[in-house]
C-alpha cells in the first residue's frame, strides 16, 4: 500500500503542461483584445458614462486619445503585454484603478466563492452519488436523478433569483445579496459567511448534478463488477465494500471531471456574482467586457484560462495517482 | 494509498464544505429584516452608482457630493449659497471676472488645511486635457484661475458666461493629497479625502457607499452619523428591500411608490425635476426636417395623457427643457392639444393623405423611424404613445428599440426619443439643445436644429447679467420653438422617494435628469435632525 509518489513524473508533466500554456494564454489575450476590438461597445462612451451625453465631441475625441484607444489593436496589445510581462497590468478604465489593485481586491472573494461552492458539490455530489448507485432505480436514485437531470438544464441565474425569491423574500433567512449587511460597513467573518450561503449554495447545486451522476454511474457500474462480487463474497462487511471498492473505482471518473468542469464553474460564478452582487472578479468581468475596458479584461481572461489549465493539470495528476497505468504522459 | 489519498481528501473536503454551510447556518436570527436600527444612521438605496470619487473626474461637479464641498451650494430653492467661499463671488462689469473670498480655518477630513491653491489646483487640473474628464465641456468659459493670498481666488473667463457661478459648486479637492497621484487611476479616485460633512469609509463597488459624519465640519457635526447608499439597480428589488426595512428609503419608480401610500411610518416625496423626455426631429429627415410636421407633431400629441398613463400623475407636460413651473419659463407658449388643428397643418403644407392614411408630399412619405434605447421601458412608453399620436394625424412613425452604439450613428436622419435636463440656468440644455454649432457634436443637438434666432438669443442670454435681458432672451428661444419645433417635447418627470419618517428637516430639490448620488431628500441628510422616537415608539 505504501508505494512513494512519482514525483519526478508529475512534476515532468507539470513543466510540459506550463510550457504549452505559454502559447495559449498569448493567443487568449490577443483574441480578447481582437473580440473586442470587434463589439459594438464604444470605451470612451463607457468611460465617459452619462457626463458623455453632453460632452462636446472635441472632449470626447480627447478622452479616446488619453485611453490610448485610438490606435491600431496590434499596437495596444504588444504595449500591453510587453508591459504586463514586466509586472505591470496597466490600468482599469471603468474602474479607474491599476489593474493589479482590482484583481487582488476581488480574487479572493471569488476563491472563496467558487471554492466553496465546488466543495459543496463534490461533496454533495459524492454523497448522492453512493447512495443512489448503491440502490438503482430505487426511490432515493430516481427522486434525485430527476432532480440532477432538472438542475443540469437549469440556467445558474434562474436558481439563483428562485434561491433570493425563496430564502430572501419570502423566508427572510438569509440576505439577498452582497458581501455585508447593509447597514455594514465592516467585513466581519459571521457577515461574509451568512451572505456566502445563498450564491455558494446557488453555485455548487448548479455543478452539482454532473458529479452525482458520474459517482452515480461509476460506483453502480463498479458494485456490478467482479472485486466488488468477490469482496461480498468474502463477507466484508457493505460499508466496506461501498468505501473502499466501489466508490475507489467510481470515483475515476470524476476526478477528470473535476478539472473539465473548472470552465463551467467560472461560467457560473459570472451569473451568480451578478445577481447577488457578489464583489469578486467574475461581476468584474461582465463590466470590464462591456466597457471594452482592455487592460482589465485581458487580465481576467488570462486568469480564467490559468484556472482552467490549472484544473486540467489537477485532474489528470490525481488521475494519474489513482491509477497507475494511466501514468503521467501528459 | 492512492485510494486513501483520494478518500481522505474526499472526507477532508465534504468536513470543510459542511463545516461552512453549518457555521454560516449559526447566525440567521440577526437578518436586517425588522429592524431600522438607531435613527443616526440611514441606509437608503438608489439606482445608479458614480463612476468615480474623484472631483476632478466629475465628481460632484453638481454639488451635494457629500464627501466634498464646493464654493457654493445649491440650497433647498435652488438658489446659490456661500459654502467654501465666504459670500457670493464678486461680478466684473464686463461679466469676465469672478472673485472669491474664501472662508477660513477650514479643514480637509485629513485635518490639513483648505486654502486657495486646492481651489486653483482642482479646477487647472480638470481643464488639463490630460485628465479624463467627460465634463469638462461645461466649465468651456472658464479660461483661467489664480490664487490670491491665500483665501482669495479669481477665476477669469474667455466670454462673459452668465451661469458661471452655478458651476462653481463643483467639489474641491485637496492639492496635498491628489496632487501628488496619477489623477485619472489614483487612489484617490475611490479613497477620497474632503471638506465635506461626510467621510467615506469604503465604497464596495456595485453594492453600496457607506458614510461617516465629518465630526469637525465647518458647518456644524451632521445628526446622522453614518450614512449608507446602497446601489440596488432592480426597482423591485429596491421596494422589497425597503418593505423589509434593510433600507430606510429609495427612489422608486410610481408604480412601486404607490405601494407605500398605506404605510404610516413612510413618507413620499415628489421631487420636481428638468428631466424630460423628448423626440428629436433631425433636420437632415425630408419628413421630421419639415416645418409643418414638425409644428402638427407639437399639437398633435397628447402630453396630459401620458402624463396620466404613462407617468401615472407624477411629472408634468413639457414644451420645451424649461420646465413650466420655472421662473424662466415663457408663458403661454404651452401648446395645446388640438388634432384637428394638426391635419390643418399638415392639409394646408400639401401633405395630403394617401390610400393607408399615412400622408405624403411630392411623392415623399410622411414616415419616419424613431429610436428609443432598448431596455428603458419609460422611453418606450412615450415612443409607442408619440407613434399613436401621429398615426392620427397621418404621420408614420416606425419605433425601434436599440443601443447607443446602434442608435448614435444614424442621429442626423432619425427620430431619437431622447431624455435630459440640468436644473438651474436656462442656458444649461437650451444651448446644448438648440445652438446650431453644436448639431451632431457628441450628443449635442442631436436634431441638428437650425435657427438663427435662437441662435442670437443663445448668446444673448448668456453673455449678460442683467435678468431682464436673459429672461427676455430665453422668451425668445422658447416662443422660436413653437413656430419651429425641431424636437417635441414630451413630460416632464418627477422623481419619487419613499422614506421612513424618522428624521425631521427633509426637503428635494428640483432634479437632474442623472438623478445620481446628490439628488433625492438626502440631497442634505447633513441638516437631517432624528425625530423624538418617545411618542413613536410608546
Amino acid at each position: 500500500m505504501s508505494r512513494r509518489l512519482p514525483w519526478g513524473a508529475m512534476a515532468r508533466m507539470t513543466g510540459r503542461r506550463a510550457l504549452a500554456a505559454v502559447p495559449v494564454l498569448l493567443g487568449v489575450t490577443l483574441a480578447v483584445f481582437a473580440v473586442a476590438e470587434a463589439s459594438p461597445f464604444d470605451p470612451v462612451k463607457a468611460y465617459a458614462g452619462t457626463a458623455g451625453l453632453t460632452a462636446s465631441q472635441e472632449n470626447l475625441d480627447q478622452l479616446r486619445h488619453n485611453l490610448g484607444v485610438d490606435r491600431p489593436l496590434l499596437t495596444r496589445w504588444w504595449e500591453w503585454i510587453t508591459s504586463a510581462l514586466t509586472g505591470d497590468l496597466g490600468d482599469s478604465s471603468v474602474m479607474r484603478r491599476p489593474v493589479a489593485d482590482v484583481v487582488t481586491e476581488r480574487l479572493g472573494w471569488s476563491v472563496l466563492l467558487a471554492a466553496t461552492a465546488f466543495l459543496v458539490a463534490i461533496a454533495l455530489g459524492t454523497l448522492l452519488g453512493v447512495l443512489a448507485g448503491r440502490r438503482r432505480g430505487g426511490l432515493l436514485d430516481r427522486t434525485v436523478s430527476a432532480l440532477a437531470y432538472t438542475l443540469e438544464a437549469a440556467p445558474a441565474f434562474w436558481l439563483g433569483l428562485l434561491a433570493i425569491w425563496f430564502f430572501a423574500l419570502r423566508l427572510g433567512v438569509l440576505p439577498a445579496g452582497g458581501l455585508t449587511d447593509t447597514a455594514s460597513d465592516t467585513v466581519t467573518l459571521d457577515q461574509v459567511a451568512r451572505h456566502l450561503v445563498l450564491p455558494a449554495l446557488v453555485l455548487g447545486v448548479s455543478q452539482l448534478p454532473w458529479f452525482f451522476l458520474y459517482v452515480r454511474q461509476g460506483v453502480g457500474d463498479a458494485l456490478d463488477e467482479d472485486p466488488v462480487r468477490g469482496a461480498r463474497a468474502r463477507g466484508l462487511a457493505e460499508r466496506t465494500v461501498l468505501t473502499g471498492h466501489a466508490l475507489r473505482s467510481g470515483m475515476l471518473p470524476m476526478l477528470t471531471l473535476i478539472g473539465s468542469r473548472v470552465p463551467e464553474l467560472i461560467t457560473g460564478a459570472l451569473l451568480v456574482e451578478t445577481v447577488f452582487s457578489w464583489p469578486g472578479i467574475a461581476a468584474a468581468t461582465v463590466q470590464a467586457a462591456t466597457a471594452v475596458d482592455f487592460p482589465l479584461l485581458a487580465a481576467l481572461t488570462v486568469l480564467a484560462t490559468a484556472a482552467v489549465l490549472l484544473g486540467n493539470l489537477l485532474s489528470d495528476l490525481l488521475y494519474g495517482l489513482a491509477d497507475p497505468r494511466v501514468g503521467f504522459d501528459g | 494509498m492512492a485510494a486513501r489519498t483520494v478518500r481522505r481528501a474526499t472526507a477532508a473536503m465534504a468536513t470543510g464544505a459542511f463545516a461552512l454551510t453549518a457555521a454560516a447556518c449559526t447566525n440567521p436570527g440577526t437578518d436586517g429584516a425588522g429592524s431600522t436600527g438607531p435613527k443616526d444612521s440611514a441606509v437608503v438605496g438608489i439606482a445608479y452608482e458614480p463612476d468615480t470619487l474623484s472631483p476632478l473626474l466629475g465628481y460632484g461637479k453638481d454639488g451635494n457630493s457629500k464627501i466634498f464641498d464646493g464654493l457654493l451650494a445649491f440650497d433647498a430653492g435652488m438658489k446659490l449659497t456661500p459654502a467654501l467661499a465666504r459670500e457670493l463671488p464678486k461680478v466684473s462689469a464686463d461679466g469676465l471676472t469672478y472673485t472669491y473670498a474664501l472662508r477660513s480655518g477650514v479643514t480637509f477630513s485629513d485635518g490639513e488645511p483648505f486654502t486657495a491653491e486646492d481651489v486653483v489646483f482642482t479646477y487647472r487640473t480638470i481643464l488639463d486635457p490630460k485628465t479624463n474628464n467627460p465634463s469638462r465641456t461645461e466649465l468651456d468659459a472658464l479660461k483661467s484661475v489664480e490664487a490670491v493670498g491665500d483665501d482669495t481666488v479669481v477665476f477669469h473667463l474667455k466670454y462673459p458666461y452668465a451661469p458661471f457661478a452655478e458651476r462653481t459648486v463643483h467639489a474641491i479637492a485637496p492639492e496635498h493629497v491628489a496632487g501628488g497621484q496619477d489623477v485619472n487611476t489614483g487612489a484617490f479616485t475611490t479613497k477620497p479625502i474632503g471638506t465635506g460633512p461626510y467621510v467615506l469609509s469604503s465604497w464596495s463597488k456595485g453594492e453600496k457607499l457607506t458614510f461617516q459624519a465629518n465630526p469637525a465640519y465647518w458647518n456644524g457635526a451632521p445628526a446622522v452619523k453614518k450614512f449608507t447608499m446602497a446601489i440596488i439597480k432592480d426597482d423591485d428589488v429596491r421596494a422589497t428591500r425597503l418593505r423589509a426595512g434593510d433600507l430606510d428609503g429609495a427612489i422608486l419608480p410610481p408604480n412601486l411608490a404607490a405601494g407605500f401610500a398605506d404605510d404610516k411610518a413612510k413618507k413620499t416625496y415628489a421631487a420636481t425635476t428638468y428631466d424630460y423626455r423628448t423626440v428629436t426631429l433631425p433636420t437632415h429627415n425630408p419628413v421630421a426636417g419639415d416645418t409643418a410636421v414638425r409644428g402638427a407633431l407639437d399639437i398633435a400629441v397628447d402630453r396630459q395623457t401620458m402624463v396620466d398613463k404613462i407617468l401615472e400623475g407624477a411629472g408634468k407636460p413639457a414644451y420645451g427643457p424649461v420646465p413650466t413651473d420655472s421662473p424662466w419659463f415663457a408663458r403661454g407658449t404651452e401648446r395645446r392639444h388640438d388634432l384637428a388643428g394638426a391635419r390643418k397643418i399638415l392639409d394646408e403644407a400639401g401633405w395630403k393623405p394617401g390610400a393607408d392614411g399615412v400622408r405624403a408630399k411630392n411623392g415623399v412619405r410622411a414616415s419616419f423611424p424613431l429610436w428609443y434605447l432598448s431596455g428603458d421601458k419609460l422611453r418606450q412608453d412615450h415612443a409607442l404613445a408619440y407613434a399613436s399620436d401621429a398615426r392620427k394625424a397621418g404621420i408614420e412613425i416606425k419605433t425601434q428599440a436599440g443601443t447607443w452604439e446602434v442608435i448614435e450613428p444614424r442621429m442626423k436622419t432619425d427620430a431619437v426619443l431622447a431624455g435630459g435636463g440640468a436644473p438651474g440656468d436656462p442656458d444649461f440644455d437650451q444651448y446644448l439643445l438648440l445652438k446650431s454649432t453644436l448639431a451632431g457634436d457628441g450628443f449635442n443637438n442631436m436634431a441638428w436644429y437650425d435657427n438663427e434666432a435662437v441662435d442670437r438669443a443663445l448668446e444673448d442670454g448668456r453673455r449678460t447679467n442683467d435678468p431682464a435681458k436673459r429672461k427676455a432672451a430665453y422668451d425668445t428661444v422658447q416662443r422660436e420653438l413653437v413656430d419651429d419645433p425641431g424636437y417635441t417635447f414630451l413630460t416632464h418627470i418627477d422623481h419619487l422617494y419613499v422614506v421612513n419618517d424618522s428624521w425631521d428637516g427633509l426637503t428635494t430639490q428640483t432634479e437632474p435628469h442623472d438623478h445620481g448620488l446628490a439628488a433625492g431628500p438626502w440631497w442634505n441628510v447633513e441638516t437631517w435632525k432624528p425625530k423624538n422616537t418617545g411618542d413613536t415608539k410608546k
